[in-house]
C-alpha cells in the first residue's frame, strides 16, 4: 500500500504544477500587475511611479514567464511565474499582495470553514441515509414515491433560495436562531445551527435520491434474499446486510469531500458572514490578490488530490476484496 | 407512551422550559451580559485595505480610521455649509504669503506674486496618545519593546499579546513626522504626488529617500529634514507651500495629516513583526477618542473608548432647526458617548436589514431590493417611511451627496469629442435626449437629483433655482426645472449634421459606443433604456461591457467613445470638481483624472484663477463662467447627483448627515435600555411551526408504520 501511495503522490507533482499553470495564466490574462497596482493604491489619485514602485516591490515588474534579459537559467528563474510558483511546493505560501502571511490567515480561517462543514457533514451523513433508506424501506409505496417526487424537487431548487429562505423563515419570522454571524468557542453554536440546518435542508433532495438508489441496488441482490429467506426482519436486512454494502459508493462520495471540509463554502459563508476560507477566496478574487487566489488553489487542489488518496484507502477497509498493489 | 413519543415530548418540554428561562432573544447575534452595555452596532461589508492614515484613501477605511486619528482640523458636526474647525489645533490656520524676496504680502495678494505660503499650525497641549506597547517603558527609562526580534516574538501573535502598554502627550514633532513619510518610498501614500507639488521640498525628501538602503528596516524621518516643515516649538509647526493653495486647509482635516509617533514607526517596522501581521496598516495608533481594539476584518472591528481621550465637548450651535430636532440636547457635554462600537461583517445586504429591523444594528442604508419595504413617496414626491418602520419608530435621514454620476464624451474622439460647433451641437442634443428624471425613477428609486453641472449641492458655486439651471438642457416652468422637448435636441442634431440620427452627407445612420464597466446580467435593464433614450434622436448606440480593469485600460489609452464614472468630493470646494475638466488632468496626456480628455483655454484659465481665490461674491462670479463654459462645450452629461438614504432606531440620538467628517462616532449617543427593551419585544422565538411541522410529518409516517407493524406481525397461515 505505502508503494501505491507515494506513487500517487508522485503522480500528483506534474497535476499540481499544471493547475498552477493554469491559475497563473487564467489570472493573469485578466488581470495584468498594472491593474493589480491600481485595485492596491486605491482609484484616485494613483500616479504611474506610484504603480512601478509597487510592482516592483512585489515582484511584479519582472517578464511574466520568460526573462530575455536575463542570464541562463535565471531566464526561467527570474520571472514572476517561476518566483511565485516553485515556493508553493514547499507550501510556503508568502506573503500576500498588502502584506500578510497566508499561512497565517489560512491556519486562522480554516477553522470557521471547518466548524460548519463537519457537523454538517455527520448530521447530513445521518439524515441522508436514513432517509434513503426510509424511502428504500417503503419502496413502491405512497411515501417513496411521494419522497422522490419531493427529492427531485429540492434538487431542482437552487441553494441560494435554501440560504436567504432559511434566513427569513427561521431567522427573521420564527426568530429561532441568528441570521448570520459568527463566534468562537461554544459560543459559535447558535451561529453554525442555521447554515447547518440549511446545508442539511439543501442536499436532502440530491444525495439521498442518489442513496436511495444505492440502497434499492442492493436490495435486489441475492445475498437479501437469502436474509429474508432466513426470516429476517426488514429492519435487520436492510441495517445489517444492505447497509453495510452499499457503504463503498457512499464512501467514495465521503471520503473525497474530508480534506475540502477545510477549504470552506464560497455562498453559504458569504450570506452567513463567517469569516472561513471561502469567503477569504472570494474576498482575494474581488481584490485581485494573486498571492491569496494561486495559495488557495493550489492548496485546494493538493487537498482534492488527498482526498482521492483517502478513498483508495477507504476502500480497503470497507471491502476486503479490493487491494493497493 | 412508546420509547419515540417520550424522547419528542422530553425535548419539546426542554425547549420550553429553556425559552422560559431566558429572557433573551434566540436570534440575538450578540452576548446575553451586554444586552444594556453602552455600544453601537454597526456594520461593514468589505475588508479596510489600508488602516495607515498616510496610505488610507478609502471611505470604508475612514469609519474606522476617523475615530482614531485626529487630523489638525475637523468639519463641524452641524453647520451648513460645511466649516472647518480646530480639532487638535488652538485655531484654524490662516495662510501667510511672502513673495520671492521673503516680504509678507497681503492676504488678498495676487496668487503670481505669491512665491511662499506658510501655515502655523499650534496644536492644544495636554493630548495623549491611546495606550500602546510602543510607548511602553521600564522603570529605568527604556523603551520595553523596541529590541524585539523573531525570537521574542515567538509567542506574540497579536498587539494584544504586549503585557504593557504607555502612552505620552502629542507633540507638533509627530504632524512633521506624518508628512515625512508621505515621501516614503514603501509607504505608497496616494496624495505624495499632488503634495510634492505643494509642499515645500517633499519632492527632495521623497528622492533622498529613495536612495537610502532598500533593505533598511526602520528609517527614522526625524534625521532627514523637510523644508517646508518646520517644528517651532513642542506645541508649534510650520507648513511652506511653494504656491497659494487655499484648499490645503481642507487637507488639514483628513487622515493623512494625522499626527504620527516615531515610536510606533520604529515598534512596528522591528524584525518579525511583519512576519505576524502586525504592522501600522493593522493596529493603528492614535489620540482620537476611541482605539481599534479588535481588528479581525473576517468577522468584526471593535473601537473602544480611549481612556486617555481629553474629552472635547458637543458642539453648543448648529444650523436653524438642529434644536428643533433635538441635536443641541448634548449640547457642551463631554464626548464620546458611547463606550464601544461594534461593527459586524456582513457581505450580503439582506441580511444586514434584516438583522436592523430585528433591533441588532443601529443603523441601516437601504438597498434597492428593501426600498419599497422601507419608502414611500408622497403626492408631494417626498420621501416618507411605510407604516411598518414607522410601527418601528424608525427615522429617516436624506441627504444630497457631495458626489457626481456624469456620462462623460472622449473629446479626442473623432465623432463625439472635439471643439467644432457640430460635435457641441450633436453632444447637447444627446444631453437633452437622455432623460435623467426617468433614470432617477426607474434605476435609483428617486433617490437622485438631475446634476444642472459639475458642482453639487452644499458645495460653494453651487446655485439654487432657475439661476442655477442648465439653459442649454432645461426650461424653468412653474417653480422647477423642466427638460427641453425632445423637438429641439431634433433640431439640434440636424444643425450638427446628423437629421433624424443619419449623416447628411453620406446618409449613413450614426452610431456611437458607450464603454461600460457593469458587465453582469442586472445592467441589461439599464442599457436597454440608455439606447432607448439615444435612439429618440435615431443615433444607434452600442454598449460595450467589459470588466474594470479593460475599461480603466481604455479610459487611459483614450479608445473609449462614451463613459459612465463618478466622483465624490475630497473637501467640499469647487476645485474638486473643476480639476476633473481641467485641461493638463488630462487622462491620455497626462494619465490624470480628467477622464474626458477636456481642454479649454478659457476654463483653464479661470480654473487657475478660481482656485486660488477665497470663497465670495469674485469667486462665484469666477465659477459661473466656468460652468457656463462647460454647459456650453458639454463634455459631459451631467448625471445626477445621488441622494443619499439612511434609517436608523430611536435609540440612536444625534443623527445627522455630514457628508464630510469623517470623525462622526464621537457624537452619537445611544439609548442602550430602549434598545434592549425593544429587541426582546421584536425578537420572541416563535415555535408553534416547529410544532405543527412535526405533528404533520408524524400523521404523514403513521399510516406507513402501522401498515409496516401489520405486515410484520402477520402470521403466515
Amino acid at each position: 500500500m505505502i508503494s501505491y501511495i507515494v506513487r500517487r503522490i508522485m503522480y500528483a507533482v506534474p497535476i499540481l504544477i499544471g493547475v498552477n499553470v493554469i491559475t497563473f495564466m487564467l489570472f493573469f490574462v485578466v488581470n495584468t500587475p498594472d491593474d493589480m497596482a491600481r485595485m492596491h493604491l486605491g482609484m484616485k489619485r494613483v500616479t504611474p511611479e506610484a504603480i512601478e514602485k509597487w510592482k516592483e516591490e512585489r515582484g511584479y515588474d519582472k517578464p511574466v514567464v520568460w526573462n530575455a534579459e536575463a542570464n541562463a537559467v535565471e531566464k526561467i528563474t527570474d520571472t514572476i511565474f517561476f518566483e511565485n510558483s516553485v515556493k508553493l511546493f514547499v507550501f510556503d505560501f508568502g506573503q500576500s499582495d498588502d502584506g500578510r502571511d497566508i499561512s497565517h490567515d489560512i491556519s486562522q480561517r480554516m477553522w470557521p470553514s471547518l466548524a460548519i462543514a463537519l457537523p454538517g457533514l455527520i448530521v447530513g451523513l445521518l439524515v441522508y441515509i436514513t432517509v434513503g433508506l426510509t424511502l428504500s424501506f417503503f419502496r413502491a409505496t405512497y411515501i417513496d414515491v411521494s419522497g422522490v417526487i419531493l427529492c427531485v424537487i429540492m434538487m431542482s431548487i437552487s441553494s441560494m433560495f435554501y440560504i436567504i429562505g432559511g434566513q427569513v423563515l427561521i431567522g427573521k419570522f420564527l426568530q429561532l436562531a441568528p441570521i448570520s454571524g459568527y463566534d468562537t468557542g461554544l459560543n459559535a453554536v447558535k451561529f453554525l445551527v442555521l447554515p447547518v440546518l440549511v446545508g442539511l435542508i439543501g442536499g436532502i433532495g440530491s444525495t439521498s435520491r442518489w442513496y436511495r438508489t444505492i440502497f434499492l441496488e442492493e436490495i435486489n441482490k441475492d445475498y437479501v434474499r437469502t436474509a429474508r429467506a432466513k426470516g429476517l426482519s426488514e429492519v435487520r436486512v436492510l441495517y445489517q446486510h444492505v447497509f453495510r454494502n452499499a457503504l463503498i459508493p457512499i464512501l467514495t462520495g465521503v471520503v473525497v469531500l474530508l480534506p475540502m471540509l477545510f477549504m470552506g463554502s464560497l455562498v453559504t459563508e458569504s450570506f452567513f458572514a463567517i469569516p472561513g476560507l471561502g469567503s477569504y477566496t472570494i474576498d482575494a478574487i474581488n481584490a485581485q490578490d494573486f498571492a491569496i487566489v494561486r495559495s488557495m488553489v493550489f492548496l485546494g487542489s493538493v487537498l482534492y488530490i488527498i482526498g482521492l488518496i483517502l478513498t483508495d484507502i477507504s476502500y480497503t477497509f470497507v471491502d476486503p476484496r479490493v487491494r493497493l498493489d | 407512551m412508546s420509547l419515540s413519543g417520550k424522547v419528542i415530548a422530553t425535548l419539546s418540554l426542554a425547549i420550553v422550559l429553556c425559552t422560559a428561562c431566558s429572557d433573551s432573544a434566540w436570534n440575538n447575534p450578540y452576548p446575553d451580559s451586554d444586552a444594556n452595555s453602552n455600544i453601537y452596532y454597526d456594520t461593514f461589508s468589505e475588508r479596510p485595505k489600508h488602516l495607515d492614515p498616510v496610505s488610507s484613501y478609502s471611505a470604508n477605511e475612514y469609519v474606522f480610521l476617523g475615530q482614531v486619528y485626529e487630523p489638525p482640523l475637523q468639519y463641524h458636526f452641524l453647520k451648513r455649509p460645511y466649516e472647518l474647525v480646530p480639532l487638535t489645533a488652538e485655531q484654524v490656520p490662516v495662510a501667510s504669503y511672502y513673495d520671492a524676496e521673503g516680504n509678507l504680502l497681503a492676504d488678498d495678494a495676487e496668487p503670481d506674486v505669491i512665491h511662499r505660503a506658510v501655515y502655523r499650525i499650534s496644536i492644544k497641549p495636554g493630548i495623549r496618545y491611546q495606550p500602546h506597547p510602543a510607548f511602553a517603558k521600564s522603570a529605568d527609562g527604556n523603551y520595553l519593546y523596541h529590541d524585539l526580534n523573531p525570537r521574542k516574538l515567538e509567542d506574540i501573535h497579536a498587539l494584544s499579546d504586549f503585557n504593557s502598554a504607555g502612552s505620552r502627550e502629542l507633540t507638533a514633532q509627530d504632524y512633521a513626522y506624518q508628512i515625512k513619510r508621505m515621501a516614503h518610498p514603501k509607504v505608497h501614500s496616494p496624495i505624495a504626488g499632488l503634495m510634492e507639488k505643494y509642499i515645500l521640498g517633499l519632492d527632495e525628501l521623497a528622492k533622498t529617500l529613495s536612495e537610502v538602503d532598500a533593505d533598511k528596516q526602520f528609517i527614522n524621518l526625524n534625521d532627514y529634514d523637510l523644508s517646508g516643515v518646520n517644528v517651532i516649538d513642542e506645541y508649534t509647526f510650520e507648513i511652506t507651500l511653494k504656491e497659494k493653495y487655499p484648499q490645503f486647509r481642507y487637507w488639514l482635516s483628513m487622515s493623512f495629516f494625522a499626527p504620527m509617533p516615531w515610536e510606533a514607526d520604529y515598534f512596528y517596522s522591528q524584525s518579525g513583526m511583519e512576519d505576524k501581521n502586525i504592522t501600522l496598516d493593522w493596529y493603528p495608533v492614535g489620540t482620537g477618542p476611541f482605539m481599534l481594539s479588535e481588528n479581525n476584518p473576517n468577522r468584526r472591528m471593535v473601537l473602544e473608548r480611549n481612556p486617555n481621550f481629553r474629552g472635547e465637548l458637543y458642539p453648543a450651535e448648529g444650523e436653524a432647526g438642529d434644536k428643533q430636532a433635538g441635536l443641541l440636547e448634548d449640547a457642551g457635554k463631554p464626548m464620546p458617548f458611547i463606550d464601544k462600537a461594534i461593527y459586524s461583517l456582513e457581505k450580503e445586504s439582506i441580511p444586514a436589514w434584516n438583522k436592523f429591523l430585528q433591533g441588532y444594528y443601529d443603523t441601516s442604508g437601504i438597498v434597492s431590493d428593501s426600498f419599497d419595504q422601507a419608502v414611500t413617496f408622497n403626492t408631494q414626491g417626498d420621501a416618507e417611511l411605510t407604516e411598518e418602520m414607522q410601527s418601528k419608530d424608525i427615522r429617516l435621514l436624506t441627504a444630497v451627496q457631495t458626489s457626481t454620476f456624469y456620462m462623460g464624451f472622449n473629446m479626442a474622439d473623432d465623432v463625439i469629442g472635439g471643439d467644432s460647433e457640430r460635435a457641441r451641437l450633436l453632444r447637447r442634443a444627446i444631453a437633452i435626449a437622455v432623460d435623467y428624471e426617468e433614470y432617477i425613477s426607474i434605476f435609483a428609486n428617486g433617490r437622485g437629483q438631475p446634476s444642472q453641472g459639475p458642482i453639487p449641492p452644499g458645495i460653494f458655486g453651487y446655485i439654487e433655482g432657475e439661476p442655477g439651471i442648465n439653459p442649454y438642457v432645461y426650461d424653468w416652468n412653474n417653480g422647477k426645472a423642466v427638460r427641453k422637448d425632445i423637438r429641439i435636441a431634433k433640431t439640434l442634431m440636424e444643425q450638427a449634421g446628423y437629421p433624424n440620427g443619419r449623416n447628411k452627407d453620406t446618409g449613413q445612420p450614426l452610431v456611437l459606443n458607450l464603454d461600460s464597466p457593469a458587465a453582469g446580467p442586472g445592467s441589461k435593464a439599464s442599457f436597454d433604456w440608455l439606447r432607448k433614450q439615444y435612439a429618440k434622436l435615431g443615433i444607434n448606440l452600442v454598449i460595450r461591457a467589459t470588466d474594470y480593469n479593460r475599461f480603466q485600460e481604455k479610459m487611459r489609452k483614450g479608445t473609449a467613445q462614451i463613459f459612465q464614472w463618478g466622483w465624490n468630493a475630497d473637501y467640499p470646494d469647487p476645485e474638486n470638481f473643476f480639476f476633473l475638466l481641467y485641461g493638463p488632468n488630462s487622462k491620455i496626456e497626462h494619465n490624470g483624472e480628467n477622464a474626458a480628455n477636456y481642454q479649454n483655454e478659457e476654463f483653464d484659465r479661470l480654473f487657475n484663477q478660481m482656485k486660488s481665490m477665497d470663497n465670495g461674491p469674485e469667486r462665484q462670479e469666477v465659477i459661473n463662467q466656468m460652468v457656463e463654459v462647460v454647459r456650453r462645450d458639454s463634455p459631459w452629461l451631467w448625471g445626477f447627483h445621488p441622494v443619499g438614504f439612511s434609517l436608523h432606531h430611536d435609540w440612536y440620538k444625534n443623527a445627522k448627515p455630514n457628508l464630510m467628517a469623517n470623525n462622526k462616532l464621537k457624537y452619537k449617543r445611544i439609548d442602550p435600555e430602549l434598545r434592549s427593551t425593544k429587541q426582546q419585544h421584536w425578537n420572541k422565538p416563535i415555535l408553534w411551526p416547529i410544532v405543527i411541522a412535526f405533528v404533520l410529518l408524524a400523521l404523514l409516517l403513521a399510516p406507513a408504520y402501522f401498515s409496516y407493524r401489520r405486515k410484520e406481525t402477520r402470521s403466515v397461515l
